[in-house]
């Protein structure tokens, strides 16, 4: 049990996909003006990154090692349009708003890189716990961005008008502010790390030293 | 004629693929350490780009069409291209190795790179006719080489400024990157 809640943990912050491991950037900035589409691309990440990494995990030992690389572009693909054509059927505006960043969750580099590195290795049930955690500090990343961009942006917060339009700036919610916002996300992120660094290396120099006044 | 122009100006500056589209930005921030390699990864992507759009539009007005198959676009595009690479890394291998050597370390990472599937796939919902697509395609690969040298050259500044620690690294890039963006959005007014 210990060793799932680890793997699912790793995903949400030690190695965030975005964050730490700095993959799968492209859908991340595009998409993320408004909150729903934030959740949207997050879920449909998730969704795609959980059934490849599920199934590619079950076939591990019958697909030949090879051809790997065309079989899970092919399964990946699979899903992708699934996703694809159920969100054009019901959510036709979540759909127009994310457009081709949907088609692109194939060339995703988390999903190739989880399915690659973890998932044809790994136990089917190892690999549904990755994929969620993965899936998941993805997914909060995304709507945090999409939460400050639309609050900023367009002074609405999920859709509730919370800032008058006398206060907005509109450079949040187009193409620099998306750079802007996800390098403070990361450098907060980073900081956050150094200060946990700074307290655990002050925490080992105390102990040392405690012991060594002990064993004096 | 005007009509080509400005297809490929708005695809170059004012779409930019990098600074506007936000597509292709793992190799924008990975390749762009120094500025002979930003080159290297330019070049080699651009030549896939306007290869796979000149192989996909056809493939799809051709055949996937008058079949029904639309459905299957995402999925064939992207077969198309990883194959396309193959190809050229083998092409490349035998007939032009010194090219090979400067540019086959790239190739091996374009199949992921997401430009190329949304510049084809683009190209189909435009609904562009086969030299526009080009035009297209081609401006969008010239887009994509302007962005990967001028970020190289401005990390060879970064290198030598003063930075917090904890923006050191790729979030400057990223802010650096939305100045960029921020200039290009500047563009927007050039065609009417």
């Amino acid at each position: 049990m210990n060793k799932y809640w680890t793997l699912f943990k790793n995903g949400l912050m030690r190695e965030n996909p975005l964050l730490v491991l700095m993959i799968g950037l492209c859908s991340s900035l595009a998409v993320t003006t408004k909150f729903e589409n934030g959740l949207g691309m997050g879920l449909a990440l998730t969704f795609v990154l959980f059934m490849s990494e599920v199934l590619i995990s079950l076939l591990r030992k019958l697909i030949p090692d090879s051809i790997r690389i065309p079989v899970f572009i092919i399964i990946i693909a699979t899903f992708v349009t699934i996703v694809d054509l159920l969100m054009k059927a019901y959510m036709t505006e979540l759909a127009k708003a994310l457009g081709v960043f949907i088609p692109l969750i194939v060339v995703n580099c988390i999903i190739m890189g989880r399915v690659e590195s973890f998932a044809s290795k790994r136990t089917v049930g190892e690999a549904a716990v990755d994929a969620l955690g993965m899936g998941i500090g993805y997914l909060w990343v995304l709507t945090g961005i999409s939460i400050v961009r639309e609050l900023l942006g367009s002074g609405t917060f999920i859709g509730m008008t919370v800032l008058s339009e006398e206060y907005t700036i509109a450079f949040f919610s187009r193409a620099p502010g998306g750079f802007f916002v996800f390098a403070m996300f990361i450098a907060a992120s980073r900081a956050f790390r150094l200060m946990a660094e700074k307290k655990a290396c002050a925490v080992q120099m105390k102990n040392t030293l405690l012991t060594e006044g002990e064993q004096k | 004629m005007n009509e080509y122009v400005k297809i490929f100006l708005s695809s170059m500056l004012i779409d930019n693929v990098v600074f506007i589209q936000f597509l292709a930005l793992c190799p924008f921030i990975g390749m762009t350490t120094d500025v002979q390699k930003a080159n290297g990864m330019g070049v080699a992507t651009s030549f896939v780009m306007v290869l796979a759009t000149a192989v996909t539009y056809p493939l799809y007005n051709f055949i996937l069409l008058p079949l029904g198959l639309e459905f299957l676009q995402t999925l064939t595009f992207i077969l198309v291209i990883a194959s396309l690479v193959q190809l050229v890394e083998f092409y490349l291998k035998k007939s032009a190795p010194a090219l090979y050597s400067s540019m086959g370390v790239y190739l091996a990472l374009i199949t992921t790179n997401c430009a190329i599937l949304a510049v084809t796939l683009n190209c189909i919902s435009k609904s562009y006719s086969f030299t526009e697509s080009i035009v297209y395609s081609l401006g969008s690969a010239a887009g994509f080489i302007i962005a990967m040298v001028l970020m190289a050259g401005i990390r060879d500044r970064i290198r030598l400024a003063k930075i917090p620690a904890f923006v050191k690294g790729t979030p400057v890039l990223f802010v650096a990157a939305g100045l960029l963006s921020m200039a290009f959005a500047g563009f927007s007014g050039l065609i009417k």
